[in-house]
């Protein structure tokens, strides 16, 4: 049987969300919105459930319901509003990719109890993606990015075969659930709803072909349907690496003779394990009291944030108390005060209006993130790729000791790879980082560059981003990926400039300090530290110098 | 609602099931911390718990479930003091909960329309006496956390805000679940937990396949498939109310105590609380398998889930402490 093409895909996936919606739980569409996705949200109105629209954002009382104040005040009697969970529904999420975890858990949960699908809009592009919570539960899955216009059409379900596909009984062969299973384990698939769902996925497909009994057709659609995007890549998804930049030789001045030759022999890719490298033992904690005593705008351990549930308390402001969001009462009493008289105060009570209400805020301080930009070019790797893994894994020693994220950008070849978006967790980290493999140019620009955007993005999230640099200094890739020494350096340094807000570290890990990296630190406004040849006593007073306690 | 899949269903999962089976012994232990990748049975586990428990009486009405009469905290109001039975409270703490839902607050609505101060009891108040399950354990915001540790440590729920000053019971079992991939949890919360285990999805096909037939036979046959495994889920039931009754008649030879501090001494676990999580653990097991006494085999079948998460931890560690602890076992306890 040949693969489907795109859009049958799509037209058989909302066909069997047609046909029981709340066995297959739900829809995971990648795509942008546009034409071709609303051709399939469109189809979406054949389901047998109402269709109810949340969006990221939603708060509880959307959800699940509760006192509706507004109208409660309004009219002086109790007034409750349902929530979107209340009725079985199928749920549609906007702009999924931006779903918090909180309510991912609270979907996920709802999607645990009979009666509920979802249909999950994903427009992320890049390191944006749904959460897994809902990934691991959503049986079906249809990226239409790749098609255009006229590989779409409308999607015509026919009411009366849908009607009869989902009275049909189908039964199930004995051999298909340990197919299923087999199919799930090749594919490197650990979680068991997978099958499931494609069991499910396949009695549908069953009944919508009129058959009943689950024939091997089915089983296969079923598997392409809901198992083939959860194939587990290799956690190293190396994309085929591109030829080696040129030997960047374009002075011949230099003194580093040995270094193109040195890139000709090593290999394009080497892993390198971690070994031990001499780091003081408390280098962030300096890093952070050098920061503190040095500059006004590093104030203590993270930015100050205004939030609305806890820390310092802020003056109140009008709004309406919600999901997060808490009334300060004495300031709505005094602010309802006044109309007390004109809005013809009956005998007992207040007479208090939507507009009254004040809700509360306060300032916090924000989590910390710790990007890790490592150079794994060839010059580095050859020299001491190895020692640079062991220094951050005593770097992430300390960040785990201290409740940090920690974020990983590597820059080899020709450009930067966030090898690891801002987690908490040490166990990815190590395991990236053990991956991380070696070769080729040293693109110190694009790896600046890609952290400086982690870090701006982190910031919009209300983290306080460092940016801890571990390179060897010989930048020879300029920004646009073409070997330029004079380009790249030049390129490093303006970048440098740009990020002299971020909090930043950079630690030299070639065998000779260069003076340039120096250069750089300093429009970093960054401490530089060579990292020397386990020699952790002169670091340690090489440290303390650079902070100046 | 319809009935959640029956936990004696779950297949496989043993320490998973065991370490749940003991807390609902003894709830002393102090709750149980399950870590694993999804799609493992952890959210089915604790949902088929709360239809396996027994039920408990309580004062109707009563907004944190008291046992008797003059339990009743003041501000609840007047009760009619009839005694119901209803089954023991599993209650959820959702991510992002809000401190309000989690500890009670003014009662907004009472104050504004009918200008009473009167709390609203929270998610705390109605997990007495039961369970609060928290999933995605370790993404929960820290202040959320730094609550509940205090609340689960002294067993009383303390709200001074907003002109009220209230104090109830809240005693639970902390059930939590999370994938570690995800976060980490910190230390002082791990601490609280009595026990953790690890679940990891079966590797073999007969028992994925064990997995995918049952819970098809529940998806499709749910009458048929329950006839089987209530009976099953009764008897269960039946089991731990014997091992309640039994743990007080339960002996605990000197042997056994100075094993317990052996072992804690070997693994190096801080403070004194491992040794006493083991030693209840262990008498929680031996009551369930109807011995009159605790032995050493009791010890080491609970040794994993009650030390395992409380030794200091080298972050850069893979092999994880699981392994550790059974090597210092073997040693320890030949």
């Amino acid at each position: 049987m040949d693969p489907l093409l795109p859009w049958e895909r799509a037209e058989l996936a909302l066909a069997v969300l047609a046909i029981c919606p709340a066995g297959v739980k739900g829809l995971w569409l990648r795509a942008r919105a546009g034409p071709a996705r609303d051709r399939v949200t469109a189809a979406l109105s054949g389901l047998p459930l109402p269709l109810r629209r949340l969006h990221p954002g939603v708060d509880d009382t959307a959800l699940y319901g509760g006192v509706d104040l507004a109208g409660t005040l309004a009219s002086g009697h109790m007034v409750r509003a349902t929530g979107i969970l209340d009725r079985q529904a199928a749920l549609v999420l906007t702009m999924a990719e931006r779903a918090p975890a909180g309510l991912a858990a609270r979907l996920a949960r709802a999607l645990d109890d009979p009666g509920f699908c979802l249909i999950a809009l994903d427009e992320g592009t890049g390191d944006e993606a749904l959460p897994s919570a809902l990934t691991d539960r959503l049986g079906l899955f249809l990226d239409l990015e790749a098609l255009g216009w006229s590989d779409t059409a409308d999607i015509a379900l026919d009411p009366a075969r849908l009607a009869a596909a989902r009275a049909a009984v189908v039964a199930t062969p004995p051999g298909a659930v340990a197919q299923l299973t087999r199919v799930a384990m090749a594919l490197g698939i650990a979680s068991l709803r997978a099958p499931l769902l494609a069991l499910t996925c396949a009695r549908a497909l069953a009944a919508w072909n009129g058959r009943a009994v689950v024939a091997e057709d089915d089983l296969q659609r079923a598997a392409e349907l809901v198992l083939a995007h959860r194939g587990d890549l290799p956690e190293q998804a190396e994309e085929p690496d591109q030829e080696p930049p040129p030997p960047p030789d374009q002075d011949p001045g230099e003194t580093e003779a040995e270094q193109p030759e040195a890139i000709d022999r090593i290999p394009d890719d080497i892993l390198l394990e971690a070994v031990r490298a001499a780091l003081p033992a408390d280098l962030l904690a300096k890093l952070r009291a050098g920061r503190a005593a040095r500059s006004a705008r590093g104030a203590g351990s993270g930015a100050v944030t205004k939030g609305n549930r806890r820390g310092r308390p802020l003056p109140s402001r009008p709004g309406k108390p919600g999901s997060g969001l808490r009334i300060d009462l004495v300031t709505t009493l005094r602010a309802a005060a006044p109309w007390q008289g004109v809005r013809g105060r009956k005998a007992q009570g207040l007479a208090i209006r939507a507009s009254d209400l004040r809700i509360k805020r306060f300032a916090e301080t924000s989590d910390r993130l710790l990007i890790f930009a490592v150079d794994a070019s060839g010059s580095s790797a050859m020299a001491r790729l190895a020692e640079t893994k062991g220094a951050v894994e005593l770097l992430l020693a300390q960040a785990y000791s201290r409740r940090d994220h920690v974020a990983l950008v590597s820059f080899r070849g020709t450009g930067a790879e966030l090898m690891l978006p801002p987690t908490r967790s040490l166990v990815q980290t190590k395991r990236r980082l053990a991956g991380l493999p070696g070769g080729g140019g040293t693109p110190l620009a694009a790896g600046l560059k890609l952290a400086f955007e982690v870090a701006a993005q982190a910031r919009a999230r209300g983290m306080t981003p460092t940016v801890a640099l571990l390179t060897d200094g010989r930048g020879n890739i300029a920004l646009d990926g073409t070997p330029d020494r004079a380009q790249a350096e030049a390129d490093a340094q303006r970048l440098a400039r740009l990020l002299c807000a971020t909090p930043a570290l950079v630690i030299d890990t070639g065998n000779r300090p260069q003076p340039s990296l120096r250069v750089l630190a300093g429009l970093l406004d960054a401490p530089y530290l060579p990292l020397p040849r386990a020699d952790a006593q002169r670091l340690s007073s090489v440290l303390a110098a650079a902070l100046g306690d | 609602m319809r009935q959640p899949f029956p936990f004696t269903a779950i297949v496989g999962q043993a320490a998973m099931k065991q370490a749940m089976v003991l807390t609902a012994i003894d709830p002393g232990i102090g709750g149980v911390l399950v870590f694993g990748d999804r799609g493992t049975g952890k959210s089915t586990a604790v949902r088929a718990l709360a239809a396996l428990l027994p039920e408990i009486e309580v004062v109707e009405g009563c907004p944190v479930n008291s046992a008797r009469p003059q339990d009743v905290p003041d501000w609840a109001g007047a009760m009619t003091g009839a005694m119901v039975r209803r089954p023991t409270p599993v209650v959820d703490l959702p991510l992002g909960v809000t401190e309000d839902r989690v500890v009670g607050a003014l009662d907004i609505e009472r104050a504004l329309t009918r200008g009473e101060k009167a709390f609203e009891p929270g998610l705390l108040a109605r997990a007495n006496r039961g369970y609060l399950y928290i999933d995605e354990v370790n993404l929960l915001e820290d202040h959320i956390v730094d609550l509940l540790l205090d609340v689960a440590q002294s067993g009383e729920n303390v709200v001074e805000r907003e002109g009220l000053s209230i104090r109830h019971p809240a005693r639970f079992v902390l059930v939590g679940s999370g994938n570690p991939e995800e976060g980490e949890l910190r230390p002082q919360l791990l601490d609280r937990f009595g026990l953790s285990v690890e679940v990891t999805s079966p590797r073999d096909i007969e028992t994925r396949v064990e997995v995918m037939t049952r819970r098809d036979g529940y998806e499709t046959d749910f009458d048929g498939f329950m006839a089987v495994w209530r009976v099953q889920d009764t008897a269960l039931r039946e089991a731990i109310l014997t091992a309640r009754a039994a743990l007080k008649e339960l002996k605990t030879p000197g042997v056994v105590l100075h094993d317990c501090a052996a072992l804690c001494i070997a693994l190096g676990s801080d403070g004194l609380r491992g040794e006493l999580t083991l030693l209840r653990a262990a008498r929680a097991q031996a009551a369930f398998e109807g011995a009159g006494a605790v032995t050493r085999a009791h010890l080491k079948s609970v040794a994993a889930a009650a030390l395992s998460h409380r030794l200091r931890r080298d972050p850069l560690d893979e092999a994880g402490s699981g392994a550790r602890v059974a090597r210092t076992v073997a040693e320890v306890l030949p």
